[in-house]
C-alpha cells in the first residue's frame, strides 16, 4: 500500500508517505509557510520512495481540530489530489495524531494494570483548548476515552486514570489549569509537540485496511468551534 | 479548469482554449452562491464563506466535468483565483486547484480576480480586442482601467470609499431592504417615477477619474427620513439614486475614453448587470462613436468561466505557478506581467 498523508492543522507542517512497511516523512515547524511547503515535501517523499503519484492508493489528512485556515489547507489539498487521481481519502483527528506524540512505555499498554492515559491538547485561542484523551492498546493504536471538544482548561472534564501523559500546545499555554483537572499523577508533559503526518499516516493506514475511506468531496474539516459570528437576530439581542 | 472562490460565490468552469473566439470553447460552468447563508448575518462572514467553499467546491468540479463529458485526466491546466479577495476563501480554491494540477502533472496558474472580470466580455461573440477602457464595478470594486494589451493595465480611476455595488447594498439597507439589497434596489428603481428626487453626481464637478459614493448614502438617508416612507417613495428614491450612480459612471467613462483615445468600452463586474447602466452606456456609445462590450449577466457576477479564460490566456503565454499555493488578498492589477500575443488578432 502507498498512502500519502498531510497534516497542517497547527504550527507544524508535515507530509508522510506509507510505502510498503516503511513510513517516511518531512516535517517543519513553519507557521504561515504551510501553503508553500506541502507539495514540494510530497515530491521529495515520492522521489525518495521511487514511486510516482499514480502509484498512490489513498490520501490521508489531519482534519483538525486546529487553526481553521491550516485545517482547510490540508483538506483542500487532499481533496484536490484525491479527485484528480481518483483516490479515496481518509480523514484522521489531529488530536489523535497528536496523542501518538506522547512517550510510550510497556506499562502504559492497555491491560497492564497501570496504564496511563494520554491527554492531547491544542491551544484553540480565545481562552480555550481543543482536547481529547486516549488509551493506547499498542504502539500506534488508540482508544478514545471521550469526545473531542473545545473547552476552557479550567472546566476540562476527564475520566479516571492511574496517570496522565499530556501533549500539545494547550499545555504550553494552560499547564496549571490543565494539571488541576487531571484525575491521576502527571507522568509526562510536553507543550512543544504538534500533530505529525507520520502519525496521521499510521492511523489512516489502519483505517484504509479496514475499508474506512471517503470520497474526496466527503473529506471535510472538523473545527469543533462552530459559532463564529452573530446572526442579525443575535446582534439585536446583544 | 477555472476555479473561483474569492468571496461568497463558488464557481467552476471548463474551457477549451480557442484564441480567436474564446467563448466557443466554454464547455461547462457551475456556480453556487452563498448569498442566503450570509443574509442571516447581514453581510459576508469570511470564516463561514471559507467553510462553505470547502463543502461546495468538489461537487461543483464534478458537476462541471459531467456537464462537459470530461474526466480530470482530460485537463490540460488548472486556473484559480489567487487574489484579491478574502484570504481564507481564496486559499480553498487555490489549494484544491493547485493540488489537482500537481496530481495530474499539468500547469497551474493563479489568476487576478479583476483581470478575470475585465476579460469576461471575451467570452461573448464578437469579443473586444485591446486597446480598450474597462469599467469594473462590483460590490468590492469601482475601477476604470486602460487595457493596452493582456496584462498591460493602467488604473485610471478608483473609488475613494465605497464601491458602486457596496453603495447599492448600503443604500438599500438604509431604506429597510434585507441584505444584499442592491439588486432589489435596482428592481425597485424600475418602478420609480422620474424627477421626484435628485441626488448629486459625486466628484463630477472636478477633473479626474476617481469615484466617491459614500456621500450619496447620507443624501438618500436624509431624503428617506423626511419622506412619507411609502412604497412608491422608496421606489422613487431608488430611481433617483440609481440615476445618480449611472450618470456618474457614464461621465467618468466618457472622460476615460477621451483621455485615452480608446474606441471601445468594456463593462464588467456585478453592477455591470444593471439594466439602466447598460442602456445608458450603450446609448452614449452610439452618440459619441464608441463601442460597448458587456458580458452576459451571469458572467458579470463572480464566476469560474472568467477565471478559466484569464488562466488559459496566461498559460498560453507560457506563464505558470510553481508548487507553492500562493494567494494575495491584496494585489495590484497594474503590477501583472504582460502576456503579449496571447490572443490571436490582437491589434
Amino acid at each position: 500500500m502507498n498512502l500519502l498523508a498531510i497534516e497542517t492543522a497547527t504550527e507544524a507542517c508535515s507530509v508522510a508517505l506509507v510505502h510498503g512497511d516503511d513510513v517516511i516523512a518531512r516535517s517543519e515547524l513553519a507557521p504561515r509557510r504551510h501553503a508553500e511547503l506541502v507539495l514540494p515535501m510530497a515530491d521529495a517523499l515520492l522521489a525518495e520512495a521511487g514511486i510516482s503519484r499514480h502509484a498512490l492508493d489513498a490520501i490521508a489528512v489531519g482534519r483538525g481540530p486546529g487553526a481553521f485556515t491550516g485545517v482547510r489547507l490540508g483538506i483542500s489539498l487532499a481533496q484536490g489530489m484525491a479527485l484528480a487521481l481518483d483516490l479515496p481519502v481518509i480523514t484522521v483527528s489531529s488530536l489523535a495524531a497528536l496523542a501518538l506524540e506522547a512517550p510510550w512505555t510497556e506499562s502504559d499498554e492497555l491491560g497492564q494494570g497501570d496504564e496511563a492515559a494520554v491527554l492531547a491538547v491544542i491551544d484553540a485561542r480565545m481562552g480555550e483548548i481543543y482536547a481529547a484523551s486516549y488509551r493506547r492498546s499498542g504502539a500506534g493504536e488508540l482508544l478514545a476515552l471521550d469526545a473531542e471538544r473545545v473547552t476552557a482548561a479550567e472546566t476540562l472534564q476527564l475520566s479516571a486514570a492511574s496517570g496522565w501523559h499530556v501533549v500539545g500546545s494547550g499545555w504550553a499555554t494552560y499547564a496549571e489549569p490543565i494539571q488541576a483537572r487531571l484525575t491521576g499523577p502527571l507522568r509526562s508533559a510536553d507543550g512543544a509537540r504538534y500533530p505529525q503526518a507520520r502519525h496521521v499516516a499510521v492511523l489512516a493506514a489502519a483505517e484504509f485496511r479496514a475499508g474506512h475511506v471517503l470520497a474526496p468531496e466527503l473529506a471535510l474539516p472538523v473545527y469543533l468551534r462552530d459559532k463564529v459570528a452573530l446572526t442579525l437576530v443575535e446582534q439585536g439581542r446583544a | 479548469m477555472g476555479i473561483e472562490t474569492s468571496c461568497d460565490e463558488t464557481g467552476v468552469a471548463l474551457l477549451r482554449w480557442e484564441p480567436a473566439q474564446p467563448g466557443r470553447g466554454l464547455l461547462a460552468h457551475a456556480l453556487y452562491s452563498q448569498i442566503r447563508l450570509h443574509a442571516e448575518y447581514g453581510g459576508v462572514v469570511p470564516e463561514l464563506a471559507s467553510r462553505d467553499h470547502v463543502r461546495k467546491l468538489l461537487p461543483l468540479v464534478r458537476q462541471a466535468l459531467a456537464e462537459a463529458g470530461l474526466t480530470p485526466q482530460d485537463l490540460g491546466g488548472v486556473a484559480y483565483t489567487a487574489g484579491p479577495g478574502l484570504v481564507g476563501a481564496l486559499l480553498v480554491g487555490a489549494a484544491a486547484g493547485r493540488a489537482m494540477a500537481w496530481a495530474l502533472g499539468v500547469p497551474a496558474i493563479g489568476v487576478h480576480h479583476m483581470e478575470g472580470h475585465l476579460l469576461a466580455p471575451l467570452l461573448e461573440e464578437d469579443p473586444p480586442r485591446p486597446p480598450f477602457v474597462a469599467l469594473l464595478v462590483s460590490g468590492g470594486h469601482s475601477l476604470l482601467v486602460e487595457v493596452k494589451g493582456i496584462g498591460e493595465y493602467r488604473i485610471l480611476g478608483d473609488t475613494l470609499d465605497d464601491a458602486a455595488g457596496e453603495a447599492f447594498d448600503k443604500t438599500a439597507k438604509l431604506m429597510g431592504l434585507p441584505y444584499p439589497g442592491g439588486p432589489e434596489l435596482a428592481r425597485l428603481a424600475g418602478q420609480g417615477r422620474p424627477g421626484m428626487f435628485r441626488f448629486p453626481r459625486p466628484m463630477t464637478d472636478r477633473p479626474g477619474l476617481d469615484f466617491s459614493f459614500s456621500g450619496l448614502k447620507t443624501q438618500v438617508l436624509l431624503a428617506w427620513q423626511k419622506s412619507d416612507r411609502s412604497e412608491q417613495t422608496r421606489a422613487d428614491i431608488a430611481r433617483a439614486f440609481e440615476e445618480a450612480i449611472v450618470d456618474t459612471l457614464l461621465i467618468k467613462c466618457r472622460r476615460a475614453l477621451q483621455a485615452t483615445g480608446a474606441k471601445r468600452l468594456v463593462i464588467a463586474g456585478g453592477v455591470g448587470a444593471n439594466r439602466r447602466l447598460r442602456a445608458e452606456l450603450a446609448a452614449a456609445g452610439e452618440q459619441d462613436g464608441f463601442r460597448t462590450y458587456f458580458p452576459r449577466p451571469a458572467f458579470c457576477t463572480d464566476n469560474g468561466a472568467m477565471i478559466a479564460l484569464a488562466g488559459a490566456i496566461r498559460l498560453a503565454a507560457g506563464q505558470q505557478q510553481g508548487e507553492s499555493v500562493d494567494v494575495h488578498p491584496r494585489w495590484d492589477l497594474s503590477g501583472l506581467p504582460p502576456a503579449p500575443q496571447a490572443l490571436a488578432g490582437q491589434e
